[in-house]
């Protein structure tokens, strides 16, 4: 029995250094959010000028559509929008637009200026953001069509993330 | 051609630490004399060539060297020589190589200094450590070699994170090192024992001054970092329970439980396998600072980079060094035996008090800084864990372990007398209940938890100094007679007295700075005035200025005490272009019992700055508190029981192992 308490802090060691090991996979800069797999917040958005249709929750049911947050005063957002674009042509989904915390006249200028891949944009004072888990911009999320949050990404979009991520996400919540 | 030969020092240290780990090793296996002798020549040849390599890299730094992609990488010309130099250690690839010349400057101390010690000990010790040496060296040739060439060669290197071109991190990283590396030795002598399947006396006193001196470099270590982000930081907090510096907080706790059993193992030859065992997580417990620093498993505010590949290798490491010392523990210790029996209430009884509340302490601190690493791979949940838990917790187990700290000394051998022991300490009671009157009384009720902490100073500072005035008959001889006996008290005693007096110097300080910090927040112009714990601060200037790389907004601040001026301070802003980054350069002035701390912050537009005010009270306490612990270190350390005599050890008898008494 007392041999048995010497091998005690082997076997904890062990363990620990198991944990260790996975946790070197993960990194500690992505961070999860507790809305997965829960429904999309409810929100009633104005439009930007120029635009008459704003965004609401209503707008989230009936398929899988991605919600892009962004604003014009956020620099890796300016990064992702050629990828953002290309996506949109595919017309897939729609991609709805949250501009975030954001003068909406800035933002109208900005969309005129690098072309607007948005089927419909809300104006957000930051309220809505809050909901959503929003603590930087651009996140994006993708809505199934029962308008459940099925995947965030966190950061601006490329390529890459769109071709390995977000459409094969789209192809299984697509059923 | 310098950095060649660095590179090449660097391989033929590996080539001898392959030597040191399997020659002495299989020669004390064998009996075999030759062999052994050769561990000394072989730990002292391999300090020669890491040392070469780090001078080289240190004057690659100096001359500003870019062909080495690692100069390039973290300096430029425009640095000034210190932190030129003090960037070598200010990377991963160069503090890698500072840790590998750390432990072969131990290493080498051991086949210098340990003349004493029985060669076939010293052999199996040398020959651990040239393990742990090839592990980090195959490490840095392979995943983070700092001689790595660039081409083509750019005109000026990226520079220096401005947050480390500073004073305090010049020597802070070394001191840590040589704490952290210096334990291995501990953890050396710990292995050499198991390999033996012996420990008595004397090899806990031929383990002491080298556990002693890492501690002591350690203690200074910590004490500095902390110091530096006090002063760095510019939020007035001089500790953040941050992963890494829980990362050296650590081996410190632990390494001080070692301290007070590695006494019970020699003067009662008991207590064994626990000092063994404690040995090894010291030293354990650096390497998996080390891992979790540089391997980037936990988020941090210390900005180091991070790469999957090389925590993979330090683990390795780890498993290795860790594992297989608790493997061969678990193996081995059952066969150790115990000597002397004691009492619940003796001296030894309290220095096992002392390390189990100290292993949880450091067991708490463990759990707090990895859950949410465990928590992400068991659950796939993000948390983390802030300094409410750590103070929570880590408090409530020191607050019995000082209380007991000032008791402990006063009991003897084998069998104390708590009621006898408490007696004498009437003395420091009535002190330490003065202390907490007192703080009420001026005060106020509010300051009840201030109190207590203050209370609890005075106590463990009453009762060392009731403890030493007993030693040297104080007031029961004549004066000149005690003085001499003050004078013949061994060192060792000295050391404990001293280190335990700045412990409470540390309490009263961490007391002070938690209960009575007061801060303030305000927009201010220049002309304008802020009134802060019976200071006023002036803000008479801002200023733009240029140093040797960087430019500064800089406040000219006067601190008065009614219409007098007390001193000028001048906190500055700075940016650096080359790094792109920013820098706040805090004033602090100090009269020992109180900081003023002043940071600018940034200009509202309309002529106004923000100015950050501390008034952080007993904040100095606590690093003279600990300067003093590392003094009464270094004097314990230089007691002559180290150097002569004394540690000789019985003969051994050929078909017993040592028996109990």
């Amino acid at each position: 029995m007392r041999r048995w308490l010497y091998l005690l802090p082997v076997a904890v060691f062990a363990l620990m250094a198991a944990g260790f090991y996975i946790g070197l996979s993960r990194d500690p800069e992505v961070l999860p959010s507790p809305l997965i797999d829960e429904p999309a917040p409810q929100f009633d958005l104005p439009p930007l000028p120029g635009s008459n249709k704003g965004l609401s929750t209503a707008d989230l049911k009936g398929g899988v559509s991605l919600v892009n947050v962004f604003a014009s005063w956020c620099v890796p957002c300016r990064e992702e929008h050629k990828a953002l674009s290309a996506f949109a042509a595919l017309k897939r989904v729609p991609v709805y637009g949250i501009d975030y915390k954001d003068k909406p006249k800035a933002a109208a200028d900005w969309l005129t200026e690098l072309g607007n891949p948005y089927t419909q944009i809300g104006a957000d004072d930051g309220q809505v953001g809050i909901a959503w888990g929003v603590y930087g911009v651009p996140e994006t999320f993708l809505v199934d069509g029962a308008g459940r949050i099925r995947y965030k990404h966190v950061g601006p979009l490329s390529q890459a993330d769109i071709d390995k991520t977000i459409l094969p996400l789209i192809a299984r919540f697509g059923q | 051609m310098i950095d060649e030969i660095g590179h090449f020092a660097l391989v033929l240290a590996l080539c001898i630490a392959a030597v040191q780990i399997v020659v002495p090793l299989y020669g004390a296996w064998r009996g075999d004399s030759a062999l052994i002798a050769l561990a000394r020549p072989a730990a002292v040849a391999q300090f020669v060539f890491i040392a070469t390599a780090f001078l080289s890299l240190m004057h690659a730094y100096a001359v500003s060297d870019f062909s080495l992609l690692n100069v390039a990488a973290n300096s430029s010309v425009a640095k000034p020589l210190l932190y030129k130099i003090t960037g070598v250690w200010s990377n991963h690839e160069g503090s890698m190589l500072l840790w590998v010349f750390m432990l072969a400057l131990f290493g080498a101390g051991v086949a210098l200094f340990g003349g004493n010690l029985p060669p076939e000990l010293r052999a199996r010790v040398l020959s651990v450590q040239a393990m742990i040496g090839a592990g980090f060296l195959i490490y840095i040739l392979f995943a983070s070699n700092p001689f790595l060439r660039l081409d083509p060669v750019p005109a000026d290197g990226n520079g220096l994170n401005p947050i480390l071109e500073d004073r305090g991190l010049a020597f802070h990283p070394p001191c840590l090192y040589a704490g952290y590396v210096g334990f291995s030795i501990s953890f050396c002598f710990a292995i050499a024992a198991l390999i033996e399947g012996r420990v008595d006396p004397a090899w806990a006193r031929w383990v002491r001054p080298w556990t002693l001196a890492a501690w002591c470099a350690l203690t200074i270590g910590i004490a500095m970092g902390s110091w530096w982000s006090y002063y760095t930081l510019g939020w007035g907090g001089w500790w953040y329970w941050d992963p890494v510096e829980n990362a050296s907080f650590m081996p410190w706790i632990i390494g001080t439980a070692l301290l007070h059993s590695a006494i019970v193992v020699e003067k009662r030859d008991t207590l064994k396998a626990w000092t063994i065992l404690l040995a090894i997580l010291t030293f354990s417990l650096s390497l998996i600072g080390t891992f979790l620093v540089r391997s980037g498993v936990l988020t941090s505010v210390h900005a180091f980079a991070s790469d999957p590949l090389r925590g993979v290798f330090i683990l390795a490491l780890l498993g290795i060094a860790t594992g297989g010392a608790l493997l061969l523990f678990a193996i081995r210790a059952p066969t150790l035996q115990g000597g002397g029996l004691f009492a619940p209430i003796s001296r030894e009884g309290g220095l096992l008090l002392n390390n189990l509340l100290l292993s949880t302490a450091a067991a708490t601190v463990l759990i707090g800084t990895l859950y949410p690493l465990f928590l992400d791979v068991v659950a796939h949940q993000k948390v983390s864990v802030g300094p409410p838990f750590f103070n929570m917790t880590f408090i409530p187990i020191m607050v019995p372990l000082l209380i007991a700290m000032a008791v402990g000394p006063l009991l003897s051998w084998k069998r104390g007398d708590l009621f006898a022991a408490l007696q004498r300490l009437k003395l420091a009671f009535a002190i330490a209940a003065g202390a907490a009157v007192m703080v009420l009384m001026l005060m106020g009720a509010s300051s009840l938890g201030a109190a207590c902490g203050l209370a609890l100073a005075a106590w463990i500072l009453a009762a060392v100094i009731v403890e030493w005035a007993e030693r040297i008959h104080l007031f029961a001889e004549p004066l000149g007679q005690s003085l001499r006996r003050a004078l013949r008290l061994p060192r060792a005693t000295w050391g404990m007295t001293l280190a335990h007096a700045g412990m409470a110097v540390v309490v009263a300080g961490i007391t002070g700075s938690s209960a009575w910090s007061v801060e303030k927040i305000a927009n201010v112009r220049p002309g304008e005035a802020v009134e802060l714990a019976g200071y006023r601060i002036a803000l008479d200037e801002i200023s733009q200025v240029r140093g040797p790389d960087y430019v500064a907004t800089r406040a000219d601040l006067r601190l008065l005490k009614g219409d007098k001026v007390i001193a000028a301070m001048h906190p500055e802003k700075r940016f650096f272009p080359l790094e792109k980054g920013g820098q706040t350069d805090v004033a602090i002035r100090t009269n020992l019992l109180a900081d003023v701390y002043a940071v600018i912050g940034d200009p509202d537009g309309k002529g106004g700055y923000t100015l950050r005010l501390y008034y952080n009270p007993l904040v100095p306490w606590i690093w003279l508190g600990a300067a003093v612990m590392a003094f009464g270190g270094l004097v314990s350390l230089s007691d002559r029981r180290h150097r002569v005599g004394a540690p000789r050890r019985a003969q051994r008898d050929a078909a017993v192992p040592a028996p109990a008494e």
